[in-house]
């Protein structure tokens, strides 16, 4: 007669009941991606950016326009307009600064300094017209434009993307499940049976890392061909970095799937934990953005320790070993929400 | 002399706090199953048959009381041990959808150290044919047998039923009933819930009426029928004659509990129901009266007594309206 293990069935049972599921397998695998494709599209590299230039029209217009169009690096786009028509524009963001000739020789410049766009218009457009005045450099200087890879928005997004993946799907893989059992009475019958308890969370953690790995091989597989995003550190220390942030968020999952008795339960609480890491943990943008007082705060969240120790490796080539407080750190949240879990676990 | 039984439980209580609120859900059971029987808890919804069997199983905690289960008591160190032994359908259990027959069947297997092959406890649920269909493709009724196949696996001396035919129709009704009777010929213990009357006298060999968390009545099916004193149901609805529907004002019930052979007479709806000892004494009498009473006769119908007329002597109630009627159709009674 065959021989019948339990834990083996159980897992086998969750990774059936995940890959027959298309809804779960699209928002685990399909979704990332996509999000990926857009905003890689949206936020590709562009060629650097003209400077909008909008010249008041009087004496001296066309030779200020000719002087911005002789500038060596011609990174005006200048056009001349009446004055009033000039001021809308640059109001409306259709011009970066305007210039008005003054009558008795030299320039006025109108310009909106909490406008990067606007005070680097100024910078430029007052050295192009110095020099085409005849201003002579004091000390000769030389500039070298280089595009670092690393450094584009994509290559910012994918370990940010990979970091959200991560957290959704051991909030979902593991407290959205549990829920769900609980509800549909599975649990309670799992429970009457002589079913391990030990077997039946191995199955949901593993089952988990088993999803964790084509989760991290497809994202960054895509990256790669589509973006060119490349992983500068070890494959294996991605991995590694990985599969413990699995294992922190699955533990935090079982923490919001202890006691509630109903999906919109755990739906809110899955929610009310994963929102504030997709704003602050730098997923979309650097957390670097908010106030420093607010880094502490940041930094204490899983995600941000995960998806700063995942762009280390991948975007810095940083080894595992300098990693140590950010696997520590995940590890231990996943560890005391784990404890937590079986203490307050409903388990009938 | 405990040790014999196969379930036994003293004084069992069970207060559920909703709040501040307390529900007491069972106050005060007894309860002794041989081993070999096929016993029923029979009683409406709401009487607390749910918490018992469930805390028999060890699922739920009783407030008070004593369980003894195969002779072992839960929380003593052997739940394992018990478990092992029981086979359990609950009230509601949904299975995933995704997942096939064979593969739920073979989960519960591996859970158990002995037991049937799933392919054998397939066979024994007729589900052979939807081995490898997904739950969510079965009927109501193979999900039951599911269930039930998930019970049997692990070969149990003693399976836990809760209400495993409620919502079927009556064919599916009859298949269930077929896979209990026959895992009950193989000298297991059955303890089962029901509401439905006509099952607990089809399948089992002892009841124990429940009602409000205790029990009002126990005993063989043929024992509490007769305890009601007539082992026969008469049935009739009267009016008028010419009166186009009112009834006639002589019917009444110290009227009709006069007749001979009446043991005890109801009202439902527009019928009488009269509980009698000899049909063939009491009938000519009450046709008699009733053509004295100017009364005609529309309907009448005579019956064995079941399970159901017990609940209602001992009650005063009926059991929820469209049960009743399944069940009775079930029966197959009428005129
Ligand atoms: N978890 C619970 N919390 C509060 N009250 C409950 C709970 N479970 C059952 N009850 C109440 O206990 C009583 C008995 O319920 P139950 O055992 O399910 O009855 P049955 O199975 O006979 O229909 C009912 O009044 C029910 O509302
Ligand atoms: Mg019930």
């Amino acid at each position: 007669m065959a021989n019948f293990h339990p834990l083996k069935e159980l897992l086998l049972c969750r990774i059936r009941a995940f890959y027959r599921e298309p809804d779960a397998v699209f928002w685990t695998y399909g979704f990332p991606l996509i999000l990926i494709v857009g905003l890689g599209i949206a936020f590709r590299t562009k060629p650097p950016e003209r400077i909008r230039v909008d010249i008041v029209a009087g004496a001296g217009a066309e030779a200020v326009q000719a002087a911005l169009a002789d500038a060596g690096s011609s990174g005006f786009a200048a056009a001349i307009h009446a004055e009033a028509e000039c001021r809308q524009r640059l109001r409306r963001g259709h011009a970066d600064i305007v210039v008005t000739p003054e009558v008795g020789g030299g320039w006025s410049y109108r310009f909106d300094p909490t406008r990067p766009e606007s005070v680097l218009a100024k910078a430029e457009v007052d050295d192009a017209l110095q020099r085409a005045a005849g201003r002579v450099d004091v000390v000769a200087t030389r500039a070298h434009a280089v595009t670092e890879p690393g450094s584009r928005y994509i290559d910012f997004l994918v370990p940010g993307l990979l970091g959200m993946n991560l957290m959704g799907g051991g909030l979902w893989g593991v407290g959205f499940v549990t829920v769900d059992m609980r509800v549909r009475k599975l649990l309670k019958r799992l429970m009457a049976s002589p079913m391990q308890r030990r077997d039946l969370l191995l199955s949901l953690f593993g089952g988990r890392m088993l999803f964790t790995l084509p989760e991290i091989g497809i994202l960054l597989l895509l990256a790669a061909l589509l973006f060119h995003v490349h992983v500068a550190g070890s494959i294996l220390a991605t991995i590694v970095v990985g599969v413990v942030g699995a294992m922190s968020f699955a533990g935090l999952g079982l923490l919001v799937a202890a006691r509630a008795e109903r999906i919109e339960t755990v739906m809110g609480l899955m929610n009310a934990v994963m929102l504030p890491m997709w704003l602050l943990s730098g997923v979309f943008f650097s957390y670097e953005r908010f106030p420093a007082v607010f880094h502490p705060f940041i930094r204490a969240l899983p995600l941000t320790q995960l998806n700063d120790a995942l762009r280390a490796v991948i975007l810095d080539g940083a080894s595992l070993g300098s990693q140590w407080f950010a696997l520590l750190y995940l590890l231990a949240v996943g560890a005391v929400s784990f404890g937590l879990a079986l203490r307050w676990f409903k388990w009938v | 002399m405990t040790a014999d039984l196969a379930i036994r439980c003293r004084d069992l209580r069970k207060t559920y706090l909703a709040g501040k609120s307390a529900v007491e859900a069972v106050c005060g059971l007894d309860l002794s199953v041989e081993p070999g029987a096929c016993f029923g808890l029979l009683g409406p919804n709401g009487a607390g048959k749910t918490t018992t069997i469930e805390i028999l199983e060890g699922i739920l905690a009783p407030t008070s009381g004593e369980v003894e289960v195969l002779g072992m008591r839960w929380g003593t160190g052997r739940d394992q041990q018990i478990r092992r032994r029981l086979g359990i359908t609950l009230q509601e259990t949904r299975f995933d959808d995704k997942l096939t027959v064979r593969e739920i069947v073979t989960l519960f297997r591996s859970f158990y150290p002995d037991g049937q092959s799933p392919e054998a406890t397939m066979a024994a649920v007729e589900l052979t044919e939807k081995a490898t269909a997904r739950v969510g493709r079965l009927s109501g009724g193979q999900k039951q047998r599911l269930a039930l196949a998930c019970g049997l696996v692990g070969n149990p001396a003693l399976l836990f039923l809760d209400e495993p035919t409620t919502g079927l129709d009556p064919q599916s009704r009859r298949e269930v009933w077929k896979i209990v009777r026959a895992h009950q010929a193989r000298g297991a213990t059955t303890l089962l819930t029901t509401h439905y009357m006509h099952e607990a006298e089809v399948l089992c060999d002892r009841v124990a009426i429940v009602d409000h968390g205790r029990i009002i009545a126990e005993g063989t099916p043929a024992d509490l029928i007769a305890r009601l004193g007539g082992e026969h149901v008469v049935e009739f609805a009267a009016n008028a004659t010419g009166d186009g529907g009112a009834a006639p004002a002589a019917l009444d019930e110290a009227a009709l509990a006069a007749l001979p052979s009446v043991t005890a007479v109801r009202r439902e709806r527009d019928a009488w129901l009269l509980t009698v000892h000899h049909p063939h004494v009491a009938i000519p009498e009450l046709l008699r009266r009733l053509a004295g009473w100017q009364a005609e006769l529309n309907r009448l119908t005579t019956r064995h007594a079941s399970l159901e007329d017990v609940f209602v002597a001992l009650t005063g109630r009926t059991l929820d309206a469209d049960d009743a009627t399944a069940d009775s159709s079930a029966q197959g009674t009428g005129a």
